[in-house]
């Protein structure tokens, strides 16, 4: 039966830095291999939608006719399924993750060769 | 193959007495799950001894479906039992404790008691 | 004869991180029955097989629990391939066990920490998640994710961890181990922890195996009693005895966790030792047809997945029994006559899951 058991512990981390991070002022360094927010590259993309077909949570829309790529980042789950399913490699994760948000919005990318769509 | 899982057809009148004899043999009940199959349900009793597993299964109509509740054999059944009934609709005939369709809070009543329909994905109204 | 009174307890308490609800009789101090109530939170998940074929269906797998995810994945990935008869490499078996025991590991230290928040400790809470917070970087750097792995899929896994990487994180984990040894010892050792968690709680040894107990609950009970022994993934490679106490109580059930811990560490390090070269995954064609009860340890105990097949890309039925659920009934007996104070700890000792309980 010890009673000062975690003294110890509490003295060695009383004398040192802390050990959280002040964050925003400090942002956190991204870890490699983090699978963070999607990102495309649209001059390689062909609209073949086979990312929004197998997306499990239908985060992605494509727009054949328009040459138009969509996400809803709030619906993504980071789970690289469309990056190992693109057959043009366009798709990748990045590190990053994403940035805090109070709307809900889609993110659109457009081709710049097609015409934009009047919506 | 990670190891064997012998099951075992019974009927519904024998259920009381071969899970009786199980527990008396030392199994631990498992789980209980029902499958449904459109007109009748598949539930299937699980045992384990010291890492051996073994299965009872039988089949119900699922029209007014009634089983003898086996939670004074297995107090945990309890949980099992609530849980059909709640999900499939199937009524347990001596609970030791009954939550009388209150133990999950379901959106629709008995929500998995129909056959699944293989559908295509729908997209979802966001 | 003292006035009974119901006091209801949940679903939202300070000790409790997800919705379970408790009526608890009591008389005076004591309480005399507890009825549980869950159900705040069913999602429905085990339906979603319909609606998602049986190769995506493991990214909801993972989801049905935060904690124990990948080892979730690795239960269904094993069902739907023990059912096909894959060839899954023995590459890919090793990584899963080496994801699942830091599994383990970051899901004990969460529940250390919850343990310390539970009886007032704050201090050690803090540094339990401090030493968490380091295994999930690891976790982080090798699969891509904090908690949600999403690495395994039917037929091996996404991600390999190549020889370099593996020998840093060796010298992490050995790291670790030292700061976590310092942490355990405090629980095991302290004189007011001991106060605390010493017979509270007991849950005999006859009582834990009739109600259906299960993994660490069923074991501080002193049964053997330890999934990953059928020898699944690299666990028949790999030796170890499943760690026991034998009092039932509060204290048993946090030192069989504690030492678990140390159990993984050495699992990984015996893993890493062993892990054989070549591919991480086999290429799936074709549906299953067929049906397996998919049996697999967790932190919490073991887990069983049915799954049933009928050669369509969708499963006829897919169904969860998680470690909790098999705990409810065990909990129920261990709350009849307690004291009303001891209820918050009697509810975290058999590490609550409450999501993956309901799916």
């Amino acid at each position: 039966m010890s009673l000062f058991s975690m003294t110890g512990l509490v003295l060695k981390w009383l004398l040192r830095k802390p050990y959280t991070r002040r964050y925003p002022f400090e942002p956190r360094q991204p870890i490699p291999g983090s699978r963070g927010a999607l990102a495309i590259d649209l001059s390689a993309c062909v609209f073949c939608s086979i990312c929004a077909k197998k997306c499990p949570t239908q985060a992605i829309e494509v727009d054949r006719a328009a040459k138009r790529w969509t996400i809803d980042r709030l619906r993504c789950i980071s789970c690289n399924y469309c990056v190992e399913n693109c057959p043009k490699k366009c798709l990748v994760l990045t590190t990053a993750h994403g940035i805090p948000t109070v709307t809900r919005d889609r993110e659109v990318f457009q081709q710049a060769s097609a015409p934009v769509a009047a919506k | 193959m990670i190891e064997e899982q012998p099951t075992i057809p019974i009927d519904a009148d024998r259920l009381v007495a071969e899970v009786q004899a199980l527990r008396n043999e030392g199994w631990r009940l498992v789980q209980i799950g029902a499958t449904s199959l459109g007109d009748r349900f598949e539930l299937n009793y699980s045992f384990d001894r010291e890492l051996r597993f073994r299965n009872l299964r039988l089949q119900i109509a699922s029209a007014d479906a009634r089983l003898p509740s086996v939670s004074g054999v297995y107090f945990c059944a309890f949980l099992y039992e609530n849980e059909l009934h709640d999900l499939f609709g199937i009524q347990f005939d001596g609970l030791v404790l009954d939550f009388k369709g209150s133990f999950y809070r379901t959106a629709t009543p008995f929500p998995f008691a129909a056959a699944p329909a293989t559908a295509t994905p729908a997209k979802p109204t966001a | 004869m003292a006035n009974r009174t119901i006091i209801p307890f949940g679903p939202q308490h300070p000790v409790l991180p997800e919705p379970i609800h408790l009526d608890l009789v009591c008389e005076d101090e004591k309480v005399i029955e507890a009825i549980p109530s869950i159900g705040f939170i069913h999602r429905g998940l085990e339906r979603l097989v319909e609606k998602k074929d049986f190769q995506e269906f493991v990214f909801v797998a993972e989801r049905i629990c935060g904690i124990c995810s990948f080892i979730h994945g690795q239960a269904y990935c094993q069902g739907v391939e023990e059912i096909m008869q894959l060839p899954v490499p023995p590459r890919a078996h090793y990584l899963r066990t080496i994801w699942g025991e830091l599994s383990r590991i970051h899901s004990h230290l969460l529940w250390l920490g919850l343990m310390a928040d539970g009886f007032g400790f704050e201090s050690l809470f803090m540094h339990s998640w401090r030493v968490r917070e380091r295994v999930l970087d690891i976790i982080e750097a090798t699969t891509g994710g904090r908690v949600i792995f999403g690495t395994c899929k039917v037929g091996g896994v996404r991600r390999d961890i190549d020889a370099a990487t593996m020998k840093e994180i060796l010298v992490k984990l050995a790291d670790i181990e030292r700061e976590t040894r310092e942490i355990v010892q405090v629980f095991v050792n302290d004189g007011t922890v001991k106060h605390r968690l010493c017979g509270v709680g007991v849950l005999s040894r006859d009582e834990a195996y009739a109600l259906g107990c299960v993994g660490p609950t069923l074991r501080a009970s002193g049964w053997k009693s330890d999934t990953r022994k059928l020898g699944y993934a690299a666990f028949k490679d790999l030796t170890f005895e499943p760690i026991t106490r034998t009092d039932g109580d509060c204290y048993a059930r946090t030192a069989v966790r504690c030492d678990e811990i140390f159990q993984s560490f050495d699992l990984i390090r015996q893993a890493a030792g062993k892990m054989p070269e070549g591919e991480i995954a086999v290429k799936v064609t074709g549906n299953p047809t067929g049906e397996f009860f998919s049996r697999v340890e967790q932190p919490r105990g073991e887990v069983v997945y049915y799954i049933k097949a009928n050669g369509t890309k969708n499963l006829q039925r897919f169904r969860v029994r998680t470690p909790t659920f098999a705990n409810v009934a065990g909990l129920v007996k261990t709350l009849q006559g307690c004291d009303l104070a001891d209820v918050p700890i009697l509810i975290l000792t058999i590490d609550p899951c409450i999501s993956c309980t309901e799916r």
